[in-house]
C-alpha cells in the first residue's frame, strides 16, 4: 500500500516551473507598516488627497482589526513588520512613453511566463496589464481598446486620469472594513487593473492581468475594479506565477466588480503562486484574497470561474451581491492542492433582488498531504422573491493522506426559495489507474485524464485560449506530460 | 506467443498461484476452468501486472520477451490485453476519447503518428457494429452507469480497436444473458486469426460452445490439475469439479 502511495507521491511533485528569479537593481522598497508607509507609498505615486484620506483610513480600520483564524488553515504568525509593502525595479521609476521602452529584462521574464508584452505575438486576441511587484510594467492595446470607448490600465494611471471613477467605486463593492485582509490592502495597495467598459459595448478583446511576484518578502498587495455600464460585456482573464523562496510572500488583493443593468462580467482565474516545497512545505505564497461582485442592475450577470492550482495557503470567496432583479451570480471552481498546500476557498451568494439565481460548481482535489477546503454560503434574503441557487461540489482525493472538507452554509430567509445542493467524494483508485494501464496508457497519463474528465464542468467555462492552458497546467502540476 | 514456467503468486499474504507452466502458440485459444477460488482469475491477473498480484516465483516470457519485468501499460502496448470481470467506472471520461488515448499509446510505441478525433471515429465507426453498440455508447463516461451487458461488450469493444496479439478475458460470461453472451462471443471470433492467441478464464462451458477451445486446462488449488482438448469442458460440464479436485489431490 505505501509504495503506491509514495508512487502517487512522485507524480504530484513535480518541479514548478515558473520558480525562477529576475535580478533587477532595486528601486523604492518599503519594509514595515505604519502610517509613514502609507504616506510614503501615496506620495511616491504622486495620489490626490483623497487617496490619501482613503488609505490612512483604511490603515487605522486595520490596526483595530484581528487576524482571522476560522478558516481551516494552519501557518505561523505574520510578521506584519517585516513584510516589504513596495518593491519596485529601478528601472521602472522613470515613466514609460510606450511598449518599446519596458526593460528588456522584464520583457524577457514575462516572455518566459508565456505573457509577451507586445501586439503582435501569440496572444494578439488578449489585452494584458503586466504587474512585476508592485508596479504595472505596460498594459497593451490600451490604444485599440480606447477606440471603443473602453478603459483598461493599471490602476495607477486611473487614479491620475479617472479620479472620478475611482472615488465613485473604490470599496463600493468591499468596504474597507470588509476584513483584516481587505482593509491591510486598502491601506497599503499598491497597483493593479482598471477596466471601464461603457454603456451598449461589448469588449472586443479578452482582458487580461498577469501578476508576478519576484522580490523575496514582498508583499504583493493590489486592486482590481472592473465597471461594466448598462447592456455591456466583459471576459477578463488573470494570471499569477512566483519565484521559489524558503520564506513565504504575502499576496493580499482585493477585486471589486460592478455590474449594472443587463451587464454581464466573467471574471476568470488561472493561479499558479508557487505552493511551498512539497515535502518540507517551506515557502510559498500565502493568498488572502477578497473579491466581489455587485450585480447591481437588474438582469445583470456575474461569472467566477477559477482554477487554483499554486499558494502554500489560499483564503479566498470570490462572491456575488446579487442586488438587481433578475440578476445572476456564478461561480465555477477548481482548487488543486498537493503537497503541504492549504486551501479554504468557495463562494457566497447574496440574493437580495428578486428572481435571482445562481449556481455553484466547485471541484476540490486533492493530494500528497495537503488540505483542500470547500466553504460557501447560500443566503436567500427576506425579499428575494423566487430566487435560486444549485450548488454542486465534488472532492477528488489522490492517494491516502490528503485531505477534503465540504463547509456549505444556507440561510435562506424567504419561502419562495429554491435551493439545492449535491456533494460527492471520491479518490482515484488503483483499480482505475490499472484498468488504464492495462489499456497501454500510463499512469501519468491516466492520472491526468481522470482529473480533466472530473473538471470538465469548470473548464468549459474559461475562455477558450485558456482552458487549453488550465488543463496543461493541472496536467503539469499533476504528472509532467499531457497530449 | 506466451510462455508461463512455475509462476507462483500471491494476493496480501495468500499464496494463490503454486506453481503454473503453460504454453501457448499463435492461433490457440486455451480455456482456463475451475472452482471458485481456484486462482484462474488471479492467473489472468498476474500476467496483466495487476499490482494487487505479487508474483513470487517463475518466468513468463511474451514474444520472447520477460513479461513480468514489464510495466502493465508497457504489457499492453506489447499486445496483451486483458477484458476485466469487473470493468471499473471511470465518471467524467469519455469513452471514445478513452479509446483513442490507448489507441494513441499503442501507435506512438510503434512509431506511427497519433490520430485526431476524426480520424479515430472512422475506425470506430467500424469497431461498434463488431459487439452491436449503439452510438450513444462511445458519447457516455467510461462504464458509468453501464448494465452489466454493455459493460463486457465495451471491454470487447475495447479489445476490438486494441487488437491484441494475446486477450485474456477473465470471465466475460459471467452475468450475462443469452443475447448478450451471443454478441460478446461472436465479437471475440471476429477478432480472432491464425496469429493471435485467447486465454477464456471461465467457471462455466456455457461459453466454450461459442467460442470453441483448443486446450482445456482445469485449475484447482493454485495448480493446473488436468489439461486436454474442448471435450474437457463438456466433461466438466457434466460431472462437476469434484472428480477431478479430488483426483487432483491424489496425484
Amino acid at each position: 500500500m505505501s509504495e503506491k502511495t509514495i508512487r502517487i507521491e512522485d507524480l504530484v511533485n513535480r518541479d514548478y516551473q515558473y520558480g525562477f528569479k529576475t535580478d533587477l537593481e532595486p528601486g523604492m522598497t518599503v519594509r514595515g507598516l505604519d502610517e509613514n508607509t502609507i504616506r510614503l507609498i501615496s506620495n511616491h505615486k504622486k495620489e490626490p488627497p483623497f487617496m490619501l484620506d482613503y488609505r490612512l483610513k483604511a490603515f487605522r480600520q486595520w490596526q483595530k482589526m484581528k487576524e482571522p483564524h476560522w478558516a481551516h488553515v494552519h501557518y505561523p504568525e505574520i510578521d506584519y513588520q517585516n513584510v516589504i509593502y513596495y518593491s519596485e525595479p529601478k528601472v521602472m521609476e522613470k515613466k514609460l512613453k510606450s511598449l518599446d521602452e519596458v526593460d528588456p529584462e522584464l520583457k524577457r521574464t514575462f516572455e518566459r511566463l508565456g505573457i509577451p508584452l507586445t501586439e503582435q505575438k501569440r496572444l494578439a486576441g488578449v489585452a494584458v496589464d503586466a504587474i512585476f511587484d508592485s508596479v504595472s510594467v505596460a498594459t497593451t492595446f490600451k490604444a485599440k481598446l480606447k477606440e471603443s470607448g473602453v478603459i483598461f490600465c493599471s490602476f495607477s494611471e486611473a487614479v491620475q486620469e479617472y479620479p472620478e471613477l475611482i472615488e465613485k467605486y473604490l470599496s463600493s463593492v468591499v468596504p474597507v472594513a470588509d476584513n483584516f485582509y481587505a482593509a491591510l490592502n486598502s491601506a497599503v495597495f499598491t497597483d493593479g487593473s482598471f477596466v471601464y467598459i461603457p454603456k451598449n459595448t461589448r469588449c472586443p478583446m479578452e482582458l487580461s492581468s498577469y501578476f508576478r511576484i519576484n522580490t523575496e518578502n514582498s508583499g504583493q498587495f493590489e486592486r482590481t475594479l472592473i465597471i461594466c455600464e448598462e447592456n455591456s460585456h466583459v471576459s477578463y482573464l488573470e494570471g499569477c506565477t512566483a519565484p521559489k523562496f524558503d520564506t513565504n510572500q504575502l499576496h493580499a488583493a482585493v477585486v471589486e466588480l460592478v455590474a449594472l443593468d443587463n451587464a454581464e462580467i466573467k471574471y476568470s482565474t488561472v493561479q499558479n503562486w508557487y505552493a511551498g516545497d512539497p515535502v518540507t512545505g517551506k515557502g510559498g505564497i500565502y493568498n488572502f484574497v477578497t473579491k466581489r461582485g455587485k450585480c447591481l442592475g437588474r438582469n445583470s450577470k456575474i461569472s467566477w470561474t477559477q482554477v487554483e492550482t499554486g499558494s502554500a495557503i489560499t483564503w479566498k470567496y470570490p462572491s456575488c451581491l446579487l442586488i438587481g432583479d433578475d440578476s445572476v451570480g456564478e461561480f465555477f471552481s477548481v482548487a488543486l492542492t498537493a503537497g503541504r498546500q492549504q486551501a479554504d476557498t468557495g463562494t457566497k451568494m447574496i440574493h437580495l433582488g428578486k428572481n435571482t439565481r445562481s449556481t455553484i460548481i466547485s471541484k476540490g482535489i486533492s493530494a500528497g498531504r495537503s488540505n483542500n477546503n470547500y466553504r460557501g454560503l447560500v443566503q436567500i434574503s427576506k425579499n428575494a422573491e423566487d430566487s435560486k441557487n444549485f450548488t454542486q461540489c465534488d472532492s477528488l482525493l489522490i492517494g491516502s493522506l490528503a485531505n477534503a472538507n465540504t463547509f456549505p452554509y444556507m440561510e435562506i430567509q424567504n419561502p419562495s426559495a429554491q435551493v439545492e445542493h449535491e456533494a460527492t467524494t471520491s479518490r482515484i483508485s488503483d483499480d482505475q489507474l490499472f484498468y488504464f494501464q492495462q489499456r497501454g496508457i500510463s499512469r501519468e497519463d491516466a492520472m491526468s485524464s481522470i482529473i480533466n474528465g472530473f473538471c470538465k464542468a469548470v473548464f468549459r467555462e474559461l475562455p477558450g485560449e485558456f482552458a487549453v492552458e488550465a488543463s496543461q497546467l493541472l496536467g503539469l502540476k499533476l504528472e509532467g506530460t499531457v497530449g | 506467443m506466451l510462455k508461463v514456467e512455475g509462476l507462483k503468486a500471491k494476493i496480501s499474504d495468500h499464496e494463490i498461484l503454486k506453481g503454473i507452466d503453460l504454453e501457448i502458440k499463435p492461433g490457440e485459444v486455451h480455456a482456463i476452468m475451475g472452482p471458485n477460488g481456484s486462482g484462474k482469475s488471479t492467473f489472468a491477473k498476474a500476467l496483466a501486472g495487476d499490482p494487487s498480484v505479487k508474483v513470487t516465483e517463475g518466468k513468463v516470457f511474451f514474444l520472447g520477451k520477460d513479461l513480468l519485468a514489464m510495466e502493465p501499460d508497457a504489457r499492453a502496448r506489447a499486445g496483451v490485453f486483458m477484458a476485466f470481470q469487473y470493468p471499473v467506472e471511470v465518471p467524467g471520461v469519455n469513452n471514445a476519447s478513452f479509446l483513442r488515448l490507448a489507441f494513441n499509446a499503442k501507435r506512438k510505441q510503434n512509431g506511427q503518428e497519433e490520430l485526431d478525433p476524426l480520424e479515430f471515429d472512422d475506425i470506430l465507426q467500424e469497431k461498434i457494429k463488431i459487439v452491436e453498440a449503439p452510438q450513444d455508447f462511445l458519447d457516455r463516461s467510461v462504464n458509468q452507469g453501464f448494465s452489466g451487458g454493455e459493460k463486457k461488450r465495451n471491454e470487447i469493444l475495447q479489445m476490438a480497436v486494441l487488437e491484441p496479439k494475446l486477450a485474456l478475458l477473465d470471465e466475460t460470461d459471467s452475468g450475462l444473458d443469452v443475447d448478450a453472451l451471443r454478441v460478446v462471443s461472436e465479437g471475440v471470433n471476429r477478432l480472432k486469426n491464425k496469429d493471435n492467441s485467447i486465454i477464456l478464464v471461465t467457471h462455466y462451458q456455457r461459453i466454450l460452445s461459442y467460442i470453441v477451445p483448443d486446450f482445456v486446462h482445469v485449475l484447482s488449488n493454485g495448480r493446473i490439475i488436468k489439461s486436454g482438448g474442448k471435450d474437457l469442458a463438456i466433461e466438466v460440464e457434466r460431472r462437476g469439479y469434484d472428480w477431478l479436485v479430488s483426483a487432483g489431490v491424489r496425484a
